[in-house]
This record gives structure tokens, sequence and C-alpha cells, in this order.
């Protein structure tokens, strides 16, 4: 069986069928990239894996395990963690306080151990201060550590948001057009971060992207989407050649 | 006999409602921002109202298009130099910057005009009209007549006028709109003055019948509860929802114990709120990522 | 100029790092504790009804500031606390007990109005609280029998250990000492990751969700803990006011409290207690500045409403970021003189961000 699978996942809004019989199945330890057209269904994907929306059908088995059947807030407990197209940062915090919220799963104490901030509860907050210290060295951070998230330039809000989700500690990460808005450097730098994530961290990554020489560069397979439908799945030379995919990107 | 009583002076007092929750519905739809000034806005036309009636012996036909011309005016004005400032904020700086000016508009009528309660004569004060068996004041007739000629003018407006047909593109997507040519910021101050004038005319409606007062401003409570029956954001739903609370205030007053009328519309706000946020007539409602 | 070097990770999470910030807030306690037997007894009633009112404005910060959930009614929650304060000592309570249940009762009516108003956020919100604000008052007043109705009710007088509290100087330590723990505790909370919780659930509820933070139970906390803090500030101002009537808890007081915490710069402890201190004093210094205005203007209580949204308007247009905000670029232009850049704290684009679907 595979790492993940993801088996027939239906959704419609209103008259719209925003997925339909969508599955793919991502081996452990690769990069999946997923592509398509706009409004191909490709982030309503990332959305019902991680139980933003329910699909009408469908399973979504990550080693065996429902997603489909957890409420939403256990999907990072799960092991998986994803990035947005717009970046969902939290605007008014600092980086670091960014990536040690990625650290919530791991934190425990309630609101009065909180409120005392005993000898466990600073305990804990060490623990998940350096496992960030250890991110923020991988990514380069260390330059904004302190500062807020809402005055920083495009291409590091996009590397903190990574680093945020990495925090977590996934087993699958979701990457939601990780390259859009990046400058060329800043997209070498991904490439090697996303071979790193793989390699050193060991993570599973599904990736939307438009960016084709990147897909082409980190991906081990890659699935075309349009209309809410999987075209053609492959890897990145056999789907970028298939006549269904050229027909959609050319609008035929 | 009674029932029937009752529903007249429900719709005319909702209809009130009705007209105020539109122009709530308007400024909303336009700018996203809730305008919580739109009550003081109304207070403040009924004083206006009053100065020209009473104090400068206007007749009351001149009185009323000069006080909507004027307000709306100041509306659009309001928008083009104060609110504008505040777009692509969150919603919660429209709440406070709306709450701000509606304090200065209440503090400066109340350093203007006094604390005491004041009337102005319409040409329907005072007379009534016998409908089969009810009597009707010529007033709450006015009102239900005014609203519904307001509504249909509006309606045409928005649907059959090129303007109107812009300010509805730029409701809805003012990027889109914007990229197609239209106008979308001077589009906004229109609405505001419009809403600005319907405030306006709801105030120099409602005064004859309660008093030019400073706490003319509470109608806007009252109208949320309207505006949150209807559907949020909803023209058609404001309207139902306005008539709806009128009523509803109309029969409590009678049917139910004590002074449950005066909280009714509260009761109805916070229960439709809890159990049924959209409303009669409004859409679905989120943020997309 | 001056520089922070880490030496191990808990130091950046030290309260009073610096010898100036020790020696700073070691002054002002002197002044603080101090000031009861200098001033004149009218001058400390002033200072424990800004620490009650500091606290009642801490509780909203919770909510508003850095949970993002905005109330407009939270003087249901000071009057709760005040009215199950009166009730509590007449029924023979003790002041400690009396003051917890007084602010447990609250937080539970925070609860039972948190839990479905949760399901709606944003400006729904806002008019929930109003709303039931607008209720609990005609409430209050309608419920004689318990109340006392629109007459009113006499507070007793709070005793501690048979040592009365009911002076000017002992209330004035009550209230002081109330107000620091409440605020060492909530400093402790947001430095906390529940505190980050209510800041990402504030900022993005998209992303909370992905790191696996149950944003509806954070909410409720918030909501809880908000209306606990602000009963608890409700009881002291029972005994401050001494006479409780319902129309002294009115929309005035909910609206004088968001003023407050907007102000004060929200998402900042520091930012209430400056915003409550510059609230609670407006309405001294316009009377003070009355005799000096023509009669005609001096005389209506339109001055001070006036002056409370032109001080909104102004905060909102120009400081959105609040005396706290102002504080900090005061304290910027001193640590980093002379190098000092005024684009430190410019604010980016601001984005057209529609909180709607389109």
């Amino acid at each position: 069986m595979s790492f993940l699978e993801v088996r027939d996942l239906a959704l419609a809004f209103g008259g719209v069928r925003a997925l339909d019989g969508v599955g793919f199945s991502v081996e452990r330890g690769q990069v999946f990239a997923i592509i398509g057209p706009n409004g191909a269904g490709k982030t309503t994907v990332l959305n019902v894996v991680t139980r933003v929306f329910a699909p009408a059908s469908g399973q979504v088995l990550l080693e065996g395990v429902d997603l489909v059947r957890m409420p939403r807030h256990a999907i990072a407990g799960a092991g998986v963690a994803r990035t947005f197209q717009n970046i969902e940062l939290f605007e008014g915090a600092t980086v670091l306080d960014n990536l040690l919220l990625g650290r919530h799963r791991f934190d425990h104490g309630g609101l009065l151990s909180q409120m005392v901030q005993g000898r466990r509860a600073r305990a804990c907050e060490d623990a998940s201060r350096e496992r960030v210290e250890a991110l923020i060295d991988f990514l380069d951070l260390a330059p904004h550590r302190n500062q807020r998230v809402a005055g920083l330039p495009y291409g590091v809000r996009k590397i903190v948001e990574l680093g945020r989700a990495l925090a977590t500690e996934p087993r699958l990460l979701l990457l939601d057009e990780p390259a859009s808005g990046l400058n060329p450097e800043e997209t070498r730098d991904l490439a090697f971060w996303i071979d790193d994530i793989r390699h050193d961290l060991g993570v599973t990554v599904v990736m939307i992207e438009h960016d084709m020489s990147l897909v082409s560069e980190v991906a081990d397979r890659v699935l075309a989407m349009n209309l809410g439908r999987a075209l053609a799945e492959g890897t990145p030379a056999e789907v970028q050649s298939h006549p269904d995919v050229v027909a959609a990107y050319l609008g035929g | 006999m009674q029932v029937l009583q009752l529903a007249i002076n429900g719709v005319s007092v909702g209809a009130i409602y009705a007209l105020v929750a539109l122009g709530l519905t308007l400024t909303y739809k336009a700018t996203e921002v809730l305008n919580f000034a739109h009550g003081d806005v109304l207070m403040l036309a009924a004083f206006i109202g009053w100065g020209l009636i009473v104090g400068w012996h206007w007749p009351f036909w001149l009185a009323l298009p000069a006080t909507l011309a004027l307000v709306g005016i100041a509306a659009y004005g309001l928008e083009r130099g104060v609110m504008r400032r505040i777009a692509g904020q969150p919603q919660f700086a429209g709440v406070m910057l709306t709450i701000g000016l509606a304090f200065m508009i209440r503090g400066a009528v109340s350093m203007g005009f006094g604390p005491e309660s004041r009337k102005f004569e319409t040409p329907f004060s005072g007379h009534t009209t016998h409908l089969g068996p009810v009597v009707v004041a010529d007033l709450n007739l006015a009102i239900i007549g005014a609203v519904l000629a307001v509504t249909a003018a509006l309606f045409v407006f928005l649907t059959r006028t090129r303007l109107g047909v812009a300010i509805q593109a730029a409701s809805q997507d003012q990027l889109a709109a914007y990229l197609s040519g239209i106008r979308v910021k001077r589009l906004n101050s229109l609405v505001w003055g419009l809403a600005g004038a319907l405030a306006a005319l709801a105030g120099m409606l409602l005064s004859p019948i309660t008093l030019v007062d400073i706490s003319l401003w509470f109608v806007l409570l009252k109208s949320l509860a309207a505006l949150v029956l209807g559907g949020f954001g909803s023209a058609p739903g404001a309207i139902v929802g306005g008539l709806l609370i009128g009523l509803i205030e109309s029969f409590a007053g009678v049917y139910a114990p004590g002074a449950i009328k005066d909280v009714v519309a509260y009761i109805v706000l916070i229960v439709v709120l809890v159990v049924w946020p959209r409303g009669l007539l409004g859409e679905a409602h989120g943020r997309r990522v | 100029m001056r520089f922070a070097y880490d030496t191990s990770y808990r130091e950046s999470r030290r309260l009073l790092r610096f010898a100036s910030d020790r020696a700073a807030y070691a002054l002002l306690a002197v002044l603080l504790a101090a000031a009861p037997f200098v001033l004149p007894v009218f001058y400390v009633g002033e200072l424990t009804y800004l620490f009650i009112f500091a606290l009642a404005s801490l509780g909203l910060m919770v909510l508003t500031g850095y949970t993002g959930q905005v109330s407009l009614g939270h003087a249901a929650f000071l009057a709760i606390g005040a009215y199950a304060e009166a009730l509590l000592l007449n029924a023979g309570w003790p002041l400690p007990a009396s003051l917890a249940a007084a602010a447990a009762l609250s937080g539970a009516a925070g609860l039972a109005i948190g839990m479905p108003a949760i399901r709606v956020s944003g400006l729904y919100l806002a008019m929930v609280t109003l709303a039931f604000a607008i209720l609990l008052e005609h409430a209050v007043g309608h419920w004689s029998s318990l109340t006392g109705g629109f007459t009113g009710m006499a507070v007793p007088e709070p005793r501690l250990a048979g040592v009365s509290l009911g002076t000017p100087t002992g209330f004035y330590f009550l209230c002081l000492a109330l107000l620091a723990a409440v605020l060492l505790a909530l400093v402790n909370l947001m430095r906390g990751h529940l505190g980050r919780a209510f800041v990402g659930v504030r900022d993005s509820e998209a992303a909370a969700w992905g790191l696996g933070i149950r944003v509806p139970l954070v909410k409720v906390q918030a909501f809880v803990l908000s209306a606990a803090i602000t009963g608890l500030a409700g009881a002291l101002l029972a005994h401050q006011t001494k006479y409780l009537t319902p129309d002294g808890f009115g929309m005035m007081l909910s609206m004088q409290l968001v003023l407050a915490v907007v102000i004060g710069g929200l998402g900042s402890l520091r930012g209430a207690i400056l915003g409550a201190i510059l609230i609670g004093l407006l309405p001294s210094f316009i009377s003070h500045l009355k005799p000096f205005l023509p009669d005609r203007i001096a005389k209506q209580f339109g001055l001070e409403i006036f002056v409370f949204g032109a001080v909104l308007v102004g905060f909102v247009l120009f400081e959105p970021l609040g005396l706290n905000g102002r504080w900090q670029k005061l304290r910027a232009f001193f640590e980093t003189f002379p190098l000092y850049r005024r684009d430190t704290f410019r604010r980016g684009k601001a984005y057209m961000r529609s909180e709607r679907y389109k």
C-alpha cells in the first residue's frame, strides 16, 4: 500500500463540480507535484486533505488511516502540514512566534499553568524553542528572528510559512504554489530546500506548482488536473507531453 | 380588528427600519463597512429638517429635498475625505471609525441644539384615513408609500441604469469592476451619498412620529436586527427583515408580557445569528484560503 | 543604544531583562505605594478607578486585542460581576470568596454567551455582544426582586479578616494588588503557547486549524477568561461606586472599554493600561476644561462624547497601533539614537483584503 492514497474525491459547490473522482497515490519520500490551469481544483485537493472541506465522497488514506474521518484540528497531529497559496501567516506576531506556533501540537499545559509559568511550562517552552532554532538555522531565518511578519518581504514570508509547516514535524508536507512570487534566485534556494526536506528530514512532499522547470527538477511524479478531474499522471516529462495536458493548457 | 390595526402600525414602523437597513446594506456591499454612524446621520437629518421647517419657516416640501441633498452631500464627503483612508484595512477598523464618527455627530448635535426634544409639522400630521374597519394616521400611510416608492426607484436605478449596474458590479468584485473601466472609488462615495440621503429620508419620516431627539440614532440598533433577520448583505432581505421586525415589535407590545417590546428586536438578533446566521435571504459567508 | 546579547533561550523570555527596566518598574512601584499617603483623597479615588478600569480593559484586550473577537457589550460582564459581588456579600460571603465567585459567575456568563457566539465572527459577534449587553441592562432593570431594579441597590463595605477595606487607602491597595496579579498572569500567559494560540486565531484561523489549534476551543477560552477578568473588575467597581443602578452599566461603558483597547493599541497589555488611563482620565480632564469654554458648549454632555469620538477617529486614522505603538516608536528612537529611521515602523502596503466570499 502507498504512503498516501487519495481515492475518488468528489466535491461540489452549488452546481460547480470542484472535484470529480480525483485519485492518486504517493510513495513515502517522494516529491509529488500537481499541475493544471487555474480552477482545475488543485487547491481544493489540499483543502480536502487538510479537512478544510469535507468531500461528498472519497477517501484520503495516510498509511491506511482515513483523514476524511478526522476532525480538522487533528490533521496536524496525524503528521500533515501545509502552506497556503496566499500566505496565511500570523501577521501581528514575530517570525519566532510564528514558528513556535508550529510547535503547538507538542506544547502542553492548561490556562493556569501557563499563567504561572512554572518549571514545567518553562521546560516545555525551552524544548520548543530548541527545535525552532534548528529550523531557523536550516532556513537561514536568523536575521529576521524577532521581526514582525507584517513588515517582511514576500520571499521571506514564504520561507517563514515553510518553516512553520516544518515545525509541526510532518510526515507529509503540502505546499500550495511555493515558488509563486519568488525571484529566480529564491526559487533556486527553494529547490535545494525541498531536496533537503525530502532527503534529510525524510518528509514526503505534495506540491502544487506552475513553474515547470522547478517541477521537472524536484518532482518524482506529476499529476495534471483540469476542471476537477485527473488528466494524466506520470513522470514530469511524460505528463508534459501528454496530449490532454497540452490541450488543457492551450484551451483546446 | 386589533390584529389589522397592529399590523398596519407594525408595517409603518418596520418600513422605517427597512429604509435604514437598506442604507446600511448599500454601504456594506460597496465598501465592506458596517456604518455604525448611520443612525446618527439619520438623527442629524431630523435636526436639520427641524431647523429648516421651524427655524427658517421653510415649507415641508422644500425642506425635505433640501435635507436629503444636504445630508447626501455630507455623506459623500465623509466617504471621500475619511472612510477612503481605511480602505483595505480589517473590518474592525471600519467599525471603530464609524463609531467614532457617530460619537462626533451625536456630540456636535447635542452641543448645538441642547438636550430638549423638538417637533415639526408635516402636511400629514394630525389627519387620519379610514381603511375599511381600521383607522390609520396619514403619516403612517405616507411612510409606507414613501418607502415603497423609494425601494422601487432604487430597484430600477440599480438594475436599469448604467450607473446602477456599475454600482452593483463594483459591489461584487471591485478589482474586476476597476479593470473594466469603472471608477470604483467615485462610485463608493456615491453609494455613501445615496445611503446618507436614505437615512435623511428615514429621519424626516420618523421624527414626526417620535420627536426630533438625540435618541433617534437608536433606530440603528433595531435596524441591525432587521439586517440580520433578513440576511446580512441582501437588499431584499433588509426590506423584509425591517418589515418583520416592525411587525414583531408591534405584536409583542400587546401579546408579550411587560417590557419585552423594547428589547424583542435584540432577542431576535441574537437568536437568528446563533441559530441561523444566514437569515432569510442571506448568502453563505466565510473566507477563502 | 543598548544591545541584547542572549546567552540562553530563557534569557530572551525574561520579563525585566535590562537594569533600566528594573529600575523604571521599581520606581513605579515605589510611587504607586506612596501615592495614597501623599495625594489628597480625591486623587486616590481617581487612581483606584483607573486601576479598576485598566483591569476591565485587560479583560477586553484578551478577547479583542489578542484573539480578534470584537465585543461591543463588555459592560454586561462588569454588571454581572458587580451585582454578583453585592448580592454575595449581602448573603454573608467573605470578601475573597465573593470576589472569586463574581469573577467565576461572569466567566460562566461568558461561557454561556461565548459558546453560541463563536459560531459567528467579526461583525456578527460585535452585534451579538451589543445586543446581549442591551438585553442584560434591561433584565437587571426589570428583575427588581433581585437587583433593586432601576432604584438600585447598595453595596456592603468590603472587609477582609475583620479589617475594613472600605477606606480609600485600603481599597486602593486591594485594587492595585489585583491589577498587578492579573497583569502578571496575563503577561505569563501571552508568552506561552496558549497566548500564541490566541494570536494565531486572531491572525489566521485557517493556518491555526492547520497547526492543530482547536479554534473554537481557543475562542471560548479567551471569551471565558476575558469575561472573568472583566467580572472581577465589575466586583471592584461595585465597591468603588457603592451603589448599583442598571444605567451605570450602559452602552457608553462598553464603548469606553472598546475605546481604551483600541486607543491603547490592540494586541498589547501595556496598551490596555495606557488606553484605560487616557480614557479614564478624559472625562475629568474635560470637566476641568469646561470653565474655559463658552457656556453654551460647556453645559452640554455632548462635549464629552464628541471628544471621545474625535480621539477614536484620530487614532484609527493616524495611529492604528495606538498609544502602545507611539510608545514603541519613542523607545526605539531613544534606544537606537542616533540611528533611528522612521521607516522602521512604516506600514507595508495595504491590500484590499476582503473578508467575504466573492
